[in-house]
């Protein structure tokens, strides 16, 4: 707990030196319109330097035996995110290449996560991998008219 | 005056489209307060996309009572399932779990959401009869005011919010930070983009509460090995009808509930505290404290009177004053904005049919929502029973259109899955995240309300303090916020002093 506490408020007070940096740039002063660009961001970062490393002397001299998470525990949140990260890459890869689409990337991620996680047998994760997308296209496409990214397979049926 | 305004306010609430919406909105909210990983706030920036098209009216009907159904929602899994889905319903396990499994219920849960109701209706007539008061007197602030009130509204989350007050205020900065970056509409610069173009657009705080609250939220309950394992609802016409006739007992407990929930309510981050006072007060008061936290009827009704009464409170500053007092109210905040309202006491000026509809329909929208969980309290329960390595992906590509319906840009849902470990690690460590939603909702109104109050001084912060009301909100805010963060800044270099010694045996 201790090591996270100490990484999470020295990041903090990076984060607030990039933030300073970038306010001496614009300025911090009064200019034409009154408080310049940098006026605001300057003096929040300003703040949070200093409470971050509050925050770090007082980690640094708590004692705390736990640790932020047990190996075992963790185990589960990893497999919570890793698909997730994939699904995100899926819908939408960096770089130059063309996603899948939302649709196509959640039925696959679905279907993953419930064989990989939930030891699900195929018999029920093809209907719902297949279902739950089409329902949601339904929900969002059709009724509320909310457009969502599409990818090849959506263009095919004529999307 | 107020009364002929209601009733306008409820020929606009009343309208069967209008009823209609409510109903969905419970229906809704009240799955989404039982799903894990989403909360009232989530689940109502979620569905915010799609009131882009609809009348302003119908937006805020839909998204409150998404709001009352996800406070239902929150009781249904404290007492059947001992899992509290928002932190004000903790109370709420204490005595509602022991009697789901005494085979009782039908009667925590019956009590539950009549307390519920009651602490809301309390704080409804409340709202009728204050908001235009307090709107009045708000007409007449300026920047300063405003700016004063901003403070004393973040003040409040660390020196009353409880846990450590340093990173209560290391994450309103930090809210405040990312609310500054993109471009800067007073002076037309790039802030804090650094040359990529993506972060021009600023972040969104609707994605930010997404990741914030629902992904960060899954990852939690994964570690904590969650499992619905609960008590299977008994409910009948028969035991509501058996344990209303019990209720008008705990007539002072209700009292005493919703008096607690609305004082704390308006302020921002109250319902949790009113929540755990009301039921301190009921144990306290009562002939049998022992009885407490072994399925005492009474300690049920406490925190939900209060937990409800304090949710529905946080409506009034945020219609009067422009404030949001939780992070859903933020989020409806957002919608209003985005509506093309503008938050704030000239609502009640400008659009008085909006905003008394919105009041009236907090009437309509709590008795639908009451008599709706009462009748389908099973089916609400049989959604838990869906196995989790289904419900976690779903709730998560949820989750995913949510982020990029806001402003149909891929760039969000990678926002929030960062937001998503941002959230975790930060529960983790105990930083509040509902003051950084605060603050990034609120970043860009605190900016201009400070760059007024300082051009109309010419720089000097002196003004502030100069002017009667916002001097004494000032005063107010800076006691609130001094007392705390000086208290644990002695507390950190004492414990420094002691270790000093400590260190040389090592």
């Amino acid at each position: 707990m201790r090591a996270a506490d100490l990484v999470t408020a020295a990041l903090l007070i990076l984060l607030g030196g990039v933030v300073i940096y970038d306010a001496l740039r614009l300025g911090i002063g009064w200019g034409a319109a009154g408080p310049m660009s940098g006026f605001f961001p300057f003096w929040l970062a300003a703040l949070l330097v200093a409470t971050a490393a509050l925050i770090f002397l007082q980690a640094y001299l708590g004692r705390t035996a736990a640790s932020f998470v047990e190996r075992k525990r963790f185990v589960p949140v990893l497999k919570v995110l890793l698909p997730l990260a994939g699904f995100v890459a899926l819908t939408d890869p960096p770089g130059p290449w063309n996603g899948l689409g939302l649709y196509v990337a959640g039925g696959l991620y679905l279907g993953f996560y419930m064989r990989w996680v939930g030891g699900h047998g195929w018999r029920s994760i093809v209907p719902i991998a297949l279902a739950v997308p089409v329902l949601m296209f339904i929900v969002f496409e059709t009724w509320f008219l909310v457009p969502m990214p599409k990818g090849p397979v959506e263009g095919w049926l004529g999307y | 005056m107020g009364f002929e305004n209601l009733l306008l306010g409820f020929e606009v609430a009343i309208t069967p489209a209008n009823i209609a919406i409510a109903a969905v909105g419970i229906l809704l909210g009240t799955i989404i307060g039982v799903l894990p990983g989403l909360g009232g706030a989530n689940g109502v920036a979620i569905l915010l996309p799609i009131t882009f098209t609809m009348p302003p009216t119908s937006a805020i009907i839909l998204l409150t009572c998404i709001y009352w159904g996800a406070l239902f929602g929150g009781a249904i899994t404290s007492v059947l399932f001992n899992i509290p889905g928002e932190p004000w319903s903790v109370a709420t396990t204490f005595d509602g779990y022991p009697m789901a499994k005494e085979g009782q219920s039908g009667q925590a849960l019956t009590a539950a959401f009549t307390s519920s109701f009651i602490g809301a209706l309390f704080s409804i007539v409340l709202i009728t009869f204050f908001a235009p008061l307090l709107a009045e007197v708000a007409l007449r602030f300026g920047p300063p005011e405003f700016f004063a009130i901003q403070l004393l509204t973040f003040a409040s989350f660390v020196g009353l919010g409880g846990g450590n007050p340093l990173k209560s205020f290391a994450t309103i900065l930090i809210g405040f930070i990312l609310s500054t970056v993109g471009l800067d509409i007073v002076t037309g610069q790039l802030r804090l983009t650094f040359g990529f173009t993506d972060l021009m657009k600023g972040f969104d705080f609707i994605v930010a509460v997404i990741g914030l609250f629902g992904i960060g939220e899954i990852l939690l309950s994964v570690e904590e090995g969650l499992r619905f394992q609960g008590a299977r609802p008994k409910m009948n016409l028969r035991v509501v009808l058996d344990t209303w006739k019990v209720l008008p007992k705990y007539i002072r407990t209700f009292v005493r509930g919703s008096v607690i929930g609305f004082w704390m309510g308006f302020k921002p981050g109250g319902a949790t505290p009113a929540s755990f006072m009301s039921y301190a007060f009921a144990k306290r008061f009562s002939k049998h404290p022992e009885r407490f936290g072994k399925g005492e009827l009474e300690g049920i009704v406490a925190p939900e009177t209060a937990a409800h009464a304090a949710g529905v409170a946080a409506i009034l500053p945020m219609i009067t004053l422009g404030i949001p007092g939780s992070p859903t109210a933020a989020v409806m905040l957002g919608g209003l904005i985005i509506w093309g309202l503008q938050p704030g006491p000239m609502l009640f000026v400008d659009n008085p049919e909006f905003v008394w509809g919105l009041i009236a329909s907090m009437y309509t929208g709590n008795v639908i929502g009451v008599a709706m969980v009462l009748a389908f309290v099973p089916f609400f329960a049989a959604i838990l029973r869906i196995p989790f390595a289904i419900l976690a992906p779903l709730i998560i590509v949820v989750c995913a259109i949510g982020s990029y319906a806001v402003h149909n840009s891929m760039i969000d849902i990678w926002y929030m899955l960062i937001f998503g470990i941002v959230g975790y690690v930060f529960k983790k460590l105990d930083y509040p995240l509902a003051p950084l939603v605060l603050a990034l909702v609120l970043g860009d109104m605190a900016e201009s309300a400070l760059r007024q109050s300082l051009i109309m001084s010419q720089g000097s912060l002196m003004i502030f303090f100069t002017r009667p009301i916002a001097g004494a909100i000032t005063v107010l805010a800076l006691l609130l916020f001094v007392a705390p963060m000086i208290q644990a800044s002695l507390r950190a270099l004492r414990a420094a002093h002691a270790r000093l010694p400590a260190a040389t045996h090592d």
